[in-house]
């Protein structure tokens, strides 16, 4: 932010795809990636005549989504149309939900700089999606795929209570985490199962009112709202700064430009004349149904931190990283099946998995790690079967082929050497061969092991057991 | 009793993409207008206490399973199309 005087205000709108099998209001399979508009039919392309039909797994996903995140259920539930012409709805209305929503009242907790923070849910409600444009001719033609037409999306906004955008990157991630954990979505930003607008303003320290906020779009992945909302910040302040007057608009995130970009000034206000969808009736929840689905949320990413520093004496900071991604925390309590090194499985995780899946730009579905190798590679180097170092070969192959670590070592004989004898007439060739260390160090420069030590491993081939390493070279140098 | 001036006529119409003549215009808000004074014979009954509804039939919670059911074949989909290009519908962009 270009200037400390300022305060900024953000609040989010989250859009999550539900998983169902079939979309909201038709049989129509939800399935992403499918050719263009052939997961289509009469009451998804909006032909006159047609009878929506709610679907009661995407009503039950919404209501678990919205326990998950500490709304309050409502009681009656209705569905209105959100009117609006864009090619991208082909009813030239949304069915959405205006007055009375799934879930009202939540919140989530964050943490930003080891400060945890609670940030306010507004409201949870159902609705459908809609059809994807691609911009061709030059812009002056679209062509509209309706497959996504209809999938069920929870749209979940948040209080503006985020005070910046490393807070509103950790909402985000909470979120997402919540709703995997809670398996109601697939939660992939790049597949555009969340997405994610937001509303940020910025006003001196100290005033009540909200300054004029800017809406913004277009921002894909977790890195892009950060960026987007910083570059709006700093936009909004410099504005300020000289004087000027932010206008109230909707702005879109290029990322390739690194900047928002106006995209229509709100020179009329949206006004989408809400009305309740004659087509559906209410919905009453009532409190068996609520119970039932309350009975399944499972264990979220808090409690599970909290359980992984009480129960596994993890740092902090360790739990809050690996109970952040469903799939990962699954892995850590896998591995711990096969080793009780809980540190030792989490420092592989936080180092080891996440580096080379960051470095890779893979997902970690992509790989073919188990909780089973990770934990039996752990207890192999426990054993002084393998070394730190062979282990890291190891773990290498795992990601790649999934085979187990015994099967490694067998197959690649990496099997570290422990063996006395073996390792002694290694040091005494090495001593022999370098007489200026062996020297340096009689006369009191410690450092001289070090690399007499490296020398024997690099004669070992790296499968010497490095404390064996240690232990011979000092005798045989004290000798 | 609540009436329909000429601005909302307009502002209605720009909403649902529609150039009125003035003539046109007019004629609407004389005949919005006479809808809503026959609408108004409504507020004559007493409704205190009464929960608003959305539905006439006493109906609610009509929900379908979450089973995938053949959609339409491309063809069919593409019969109302203006215009086609590569199995989807090609439309003037709106630019936004």
């Amino acid at each position: 932010m270009s200037s400390s005087k300022y305060e900024t205000v953000i609040g989010l709108e989250v859009h999550v795809e539900l998983r169902t099998h079939s979309k909201i209001f038709c049989g129509c399979s939800t399935e992403f990636g499918a050719p263009p508009n052939t997961h289509t039919c009469p009451i998804c392309l909006g032909h006159p005549g047609v009878l929506p039909v709610l679907n009661k797994q995407a009503v039950e996903y919404a209501i678990k989504a919205a326990m998950a995140i500490n709304c309050e259920i409502a009681d009656v539930s209705k569905f209105d149309r959100k009117n609006y012409f864009y090619p991208d709805s082909p009813k030239a209305y949304q069915i959405s939900q205006y007055d009375q929503p799934i879930g009202q009242n939540g919140w989530i907790d964050i943490e930003v700089d080891g400060k945890t923070k609670r940030i306010g849910i507004t409201r949870l409600h159902l609705e459908e999606d809609a059809g994807k444009l691609t911009h061709i001719d030059g812009g002056y033609a679209s062509l509209v795929d309706f497959n996504r037409v209809g999938t069920p999306l929870v749209e979940i906004v948040s209080e503006p209570e985020i005070s910046s955008p490393e807070e509103a990157r950790a909402y985000l991630e909470k979120l997402r985490a919540i709703m995997q954990y809670c398996e109601v979505s697939d939660v992939k930003m790049e597949e555009g199962s969340m997405r994610c607008d937001a509303n940020i303003s910025i006003r001196p320290f100290g005033q009540k009112e909200f300054g004029t906020r800017a809406e913004l779009k277009n921002m894909n992945s977790f890195r892009g709202v950060l960026k987007g909302l910083e570059y709006e910040e700093y936009r909004q302040a410099e504005i300020l700064d000289d004087g000027g007057v932010v206008v109230q608009e909707t702005r879109r995130w290029d990322e390739a430009q690194g900047k928002t970009l106006s995209m229509r000034g709100k020179e009329e206000a949206h006004d989408y004349r809400y009305f309740p969808d004659p087509d559906l009736v209410k919905v009453y929840i009532d409190q068996e149904w609520k119970d039932r689905i309350q009975a399944t949320i499972p264990e979220l990413p808090d409690a599970r931190k909290e359980r992984y520093t009480t129960e596994y004496g993890l740092p902090s900071y360790d739990a809050e990283v690996i109970t952040s991604s469903k799939p990962i925390a699954d892995l850590f309590e896998d591995s711990l099946k096969y080793t009780k090194d809980a540190k030792s499985v989490s420092n592989w995780i936080m180092g080891e998995l996440l580096g080379y899946l960051n470095s890779s730009n893979l997902e970690f579905s992509e790989v073919k790690l188990t909780g089973h190798g990770l934990g039996e590679m752990i207890g192999l180097i426990e054993k002084g079967t393998i070394s730190t170092k062979i282990a890291k070969t190891v773990f290498k192959e795992m990601l790649e082929s999934g085979k187990l670590p015994q099967q490694i070592v067998e197959e690649k004989g990496l099997v570290q050497i422990s063996d006395e004898g073996a390792i002694k007439s290694i040091v005494e060739q090495v001593v022999a061969a370098n007489p200026q260390s062996v020297e340096d160090y009689r006369a009191g420069k410690q450092k001289a092991i070090g690399f007499l030590v490296g020398q024997v491993m690099k004669e070992s081939r790296g499968k010497a057991n490095p404390a064996i390493v240690n232990k011979l070279l000092e005798e045989v140098l004290a000798q | 009793m609540m009436s329909i001036t000429n601005q909302d006529v307009q502002h209605v119409a720009k909403l649902a993409r529609l150039n009125l003549s003035a003539e046109e215009e007019q004629m609407f808000t004389e005949q919005l207008n006479a809808i809503l004074q026959y609408a108004e014979k409504l507020n004559e009954l007493d409704t205190d206490g009464i929960e608003p509804t959305t539905h006439v039939l006493p109906v609610s919670n009509v929900m379908r399973e979450d089973v995938e059911r053949e959609s339409l074949p491309i063809e069919k989909v593409m019969a109302n199309a203006p215009e086609e290009e590569d199995g989807q519908f090609k439309v003037p962009a709106v630019l936004e």
